[in-house]
């Protein structure tokens, strides 16, 4: 790691907004979103209150793996506009508090969930931290521009955390939404980052489109589009869902293939003409939010 | 260096108590919760 030049104002304690500012709060609620459809679809009842607990320790987890992403990628946060506003790299903390802050909320929520629920799903829920700290954060993001890819198999731990918060252990149906999201992180970002002109270039990272250009990027989201598709429908035939969410699922899938098409027929290279990329990634979102609540009504009420 | 306002230090010093007051005194009363709810669960 190279050293950052150490601010004038470095010995102010930092103020505790910039701590909550380094879990990402707004990119927990699709996590805890996720995370409780996990808990919801499993086949058992769990008590109230440690539903809450395991939910909170998910997000308190998430919440340490940004923090500790956060304190090892200070110096490129510092060279892109978007990012250069964080705690660290604005000067407004010191990265050794950004650290020890980061492991101890790691270490607690992964205890506490095994002291909640069970400790399988402490395992998973340490094994999704590290994952996402030492796989993607250190060793691959800045290598490969497939990136992102990995990044979403971090992102799609926390119905599979859900889940085995309540039964304590992992089958088929957790595993297929591990994949969902898996398959559906690529499109979904290569979608934001075709039409937001980031500084990733500037930071040496290997994004999609700078290195390999618009056009691919369109027949990537493409590739990925169809798995992902299956993926979501695949639960209906195998009997692991009902006809509630085959039929959502299927349905919401066709209109994901559909905007993924007209991605693929835009030659635009500039923000202006990437109204068919900004309708995707819109669609992507609601997409996610709304397959994952077909299948927790299909549980709940054709139980 | 660029001298540090001793008072400032203080205030945040205290913002940063106040909230892991806050904190703990949640954590107590969630590890109440869960222990009521384990032997519920458990009976």
């Amino acid at each position: 790691m190279t050293s950052l030049t150490t601010p004038a104002h470095a010995t102010l304690p930092a103020d505790w907004r910039d701590f909550v500012a380094l879990t990402k709060p707004r990119v927990m609620s699709l996590v805890v979103f996720t995370g409780l459809c996990g808990l919801l679809a499993a086949p058992a009842s769990i008590h109230p209150v440690l539903a809450f607990a395991a939910i909170l320790c998910i997000a308190l987890g998430a919440g340490a793996a940004a923090a500790l992403n956060m304190w090892y990628e200070a110096d490129l946060d510092a060279l892109m506009k978007r990012t250069s506003n964080r705690p660290l790299p604005a000067g407004r903390m010191d990265r050794q508090s950004a650290l020890h802050f980061g492991v101890a909320l790691g270490v607690f929520s992964v205890l506490l969930m095994g002291v909640a629920t069970n400790w399988f799903a402490a395992g998973v829920l340490a094994a999704s931290i590290l994952f996402y700290v030492l796989i993607y954060t250190v060793w691959l993001k800045r290598r490969t521009p497939q990136n992102i890819v990995i990044g979403g198999a971090a992102g799609a731990f926390p119905p599979v955390i859900g889940w085995a918060a309540v039964t304590g252990d992992v089958t088929l149906l957790p595993l297929l939404l591990f994949t969902l999201i898996f398959l559906w992180t690529p499109p979904h970002f290569w979608a934001l980052s075709l039409f937001v002109r980031s500084d990733y270039a500037a930071a040496g990272v290997p994004m999609l489109p700078v290195v390999s250009g618009a056009r691919v990027t369109r027949q990537q989201i493409g590739l990925y589009t169809l798995p992902m598709a299956a993926t979501a429908v695949a639960p209906w035939p195998l009997g692991l869902a009902g006809p509630l969410y085959g039929l959502a699922a299927a349905a919401l899938s066709l209109v994901f293939i559909l905007l993924s098409l007209r991605v693929l027929a835009n030659r635009a290279s500039e923000p202006e003409g990437m109204k068919p990329e900004k309708r995707l990634f819109a669609f992507s979102i609601l997409y996610l939010f709304a397959v994952f609540g077909a299948l927790v009504l299909d549980r709940w009420l054709l139980a | 260096m660029m001298p540090v306002d001793p008072d400032e230090v203080r205030r945040r010093q205290k913002s940063r108590a106040m909230v892991m007051a806050v904190l703990l005194g949640t954590f107590v009363v969630l590890m109440f919760a869960i222990t009521i709810a384990k032997m519920s669960v458990n009976q």
